[in-house]
């Protein structure tokens, strides 16, 4: 399967749970990350994905359990801090700047500095020749890095915001709901990218509500369900209609189903 | 995809299309267009010569100065409506302090700058703190500041005017750094043309080649992205509020020792001046575009309409309505031209 598989987990969630006042977000999630590796989370609205994002990435603090990076039991207080131990999160619409070019974009927040440091000055025949051969890494040929960057499709905006994250070293990337909002066509772009970070041996976490793009690249599958784990399968022993079925809540979907039924009889 | 296949959906970048996606080429083309039309309606046969040129570049410079710094600060987001009257703020207290409290000229005008510093940071962090437009925090300034400069002038002169500061130790030569004349093929150009050419250079390295440029794109492109990229938005923000200011200080220093005084209401409405510039000059007033050389166009094209007017033989009451439609027009064929160099996506 997996080119650079490894048996610890580089990121390991402990009976991990957050409160917001007395409204219990998130209860007793135990999710281990390994790299090389695909390990998608899927939930519907509302079952805690999005509160699971932040704790991984630095946003929220855990109110219990415990983070383990490396076997090493781990607190992050800022995104920045996480980003510093090697885990990079791309969120749904916030990842790029549409009227800035590729490169300015691919390169923004870690500028490649020449000369004296402290002046700041762009390096940018660097930052152009770089950002140009790490996406076509990544598979992703463009012409010309100045374009840009709302002139490129969704599907490539979320690529190039994973080859960023890849390039800056992430060995852990955590990808929010990175096809929600795109076509058949553009969702196959990104899959495809998320591969070749898996590939390049990160272990990407991979959010999303649909359980087809889950099935197609995903290695691990935990399904949230109000705020609790309630399934996890590995890829060797799932088909995806079990994963639909667990992913619709299973015995709420029969159910449904019944009503449904009852109310079409007339 | 591979590497040696292109999309065949993606067209040719043309020179022309290049040149499309300069902010400032419109501003340009509507330069040309208006220097044209004043040379050709000129009266006096100077306009297109170098003692026109000294004209409208004497009207242009102050308005360039600051503008270029209130286009840096509209490319992030953000508006600056007090950097007119801190043009009449820095010129009245570096007067007072002259005048009234026989300070040294140099360091009255250091003192000026950082009294300037401080009011642009005020602006910038009330700002960022309270998370209210910027629109009507630097009005607010504004207007505090236009009171200030009446009722402290008034208070401290007995008139609305000050007074006597070429007795100030050290005024022949801080004149000569900012507010002399310099001969150049016998025309006589002001020395703020050069502080305003250095300052155009200076702020489009700035935006495009250092880091704090690729900063500014950013908050005022998309702040959240930008956040979350590890761009320091706020300290960005606040760094080019203080910087507008203290352009506009610098300015009303520059007034203050070219005309040897200075009324109350000096610099009021300039920063409307300022706005237009930049916005001529291709700045989106929704941030996140622009540029400094397109400021400068913006200001050179109301120094071609302040003199081309008059020479014309026109009634230069007419030039405020000249500047509207220029305004009006060339945000217009900005808009166009970026939709065009976009290619029309979106």
């Amino acid at each position: 399967m997996s080119a650079k598989k490894s048996a610890d987990p580089i990121l390991e969630l402990k009976g991990v749970g957050k409160s917001f006042g007395n409204v219990v977000a998130l209860r007793d999630v135990d999710i281990a990350v390994f790299p090389g590796q695909v390990t998608c989370v899927l939930g519907d609205n509302g079952a805690g994905k999005s509160t699971l994002i932040k704790i991984l990435s630095g946003v929220h603090k855990a109110s219990e359990g415990e983070f383990l990076i490396s076997g090493q039991k781990t607190e992050f207080n800022s995104p920045r801090d996480a980003m510093s131990k090697g885990i990079a999160t791309v969120f749904q619409d916030l990842a790029t700047v549409p009227l800035m070019s590729v490169w300015r974009n691919f390169f923004l927040g870690n500028e490649p500095k020449k000369w004296w440091k402290p002046l700041g000055i762009l390096d940018t025949k660097f930052a152009k020749e770089t950002a140009k051969a790490e996406l076509l890494n990544m598979g992703i040929d463009l012409r010309d890095t100045n374009q840009a960057i709302g002139t490129l499709s969704g599907g490539e905006r979320q690529a190039v915001a994973i080859a960023r994250a890849v390039y800056f070293g992430a060995n852990v990337l955590i990808l929010d709901e990175p096809t929600s909002a795109l076509g058949v066509r553009q969702s196959g772009i990104v899959l495809k990218y998320i591969l070749a970070a898996r590939e390049r041996g990160v272990a990407v976490i991979f959010i999303t509500h649909n359980p087809h793009h889950a099935f197609l690249v995903g290695d691990h599958f935990y399904l949230l369900n109000r705020g609790r784990m309630i399934a996890s399968f590995v890829r060797e022993k799932v088909q995806l209609d079990e994963l639909i079925q667990a992913m619709a809540g299973g015995a709420e979907l029969d159910t449904l189903t019944h009503e449904i039924s009852v109310i079409r009889q007339d | 995809m591979t590497a040696v296949k292109t999309d065949e959906r993606v067209q040719r970048i043309s020179l022309f299309t290049k040149a499309l996606r300069r902010p400032e080429l419109g501003a340009l083309i509507g330069a040309l267009v208006i220097f044209t039309v004043f040379a050709v309606v000129d009266t006096t046969g100077q306009f297109a010569q170098l003692q026109g040129a000294a004209g409208w570049t004497k009207f242009a410079a102050p308005i360039g100065i600051v503008s270029i710094f209130v286009a840096l600060l509209m490319i992030a987001g953000e508006f600056d409506l007090s950097s007119g009257v801190m043009v009449g703020s820095a010129g009245l207290l570096l007067g007072n302090l002259i005048s009234e409290a026989n300070m040294g000229v140099w360091p009255a005008i250091l003192t000026t700058l950082v009294f300037a510093a401080f009011v642009g940071l005020a602006n910038g962090y009330l700002v960022i703190k309270t998370g209210l437009p910027s629109f009507i925090v630097t009005l607010a300034t504004f207007f505090v500041l236009k009171g200030m400069n009446l009722a402290v002038t008034k208070l401290i002169t007995g008139t609305v005017r000050v007074d006597g500061v070429d007795t100030g130790e050290g005024f022949e030569t801080a004149r000569s750094w900012f507010a002399t004349k310099i001969e150049f093929g016998g025309a006589s150009f002001q020395v703020s043309v050069i502080w305003w050419i250095g300052f155009t250079i200076f702020a489009t390295w700035l935006l495009t080649r250092t880091t704090f440029g690729n900063w500014i794109f950013a908050s005022g492109g998309d702040p959240n992205a930008a956040r979350n990229a590890g761009v320091p938005v706020a300290r960005t923000k606040i760094t080019l509020f203080v910087l507008t200011s203290v352009a506009a200080a610098l300015v009303g220093c520059m007034t203050l020792l070219e005309l040897r005084g200075m009324q109350a209401g000096q610099g009021i409405g300039q920063e409307f001046y300022y706005i237009i510039a930049a916005a001529v000059g291709g700045t989106l007033l929704t941030g996140g575009a622009g540029s400094a050389i397109g400021a400068s166009i913006g200001a050179i094209i109301m120094g071609f309409a302040a003199i081309g007017i008059p020479y014309a033989l026109w009634d230069q009451d007419w030039v405020s309505t000249f500047l509207g439609v220029i305004l009006f027009l060339a945000v217009l064929v900005n808009t166009w031209l970026s939709k065009q160099a976009k290619g029309a996506r979106k």
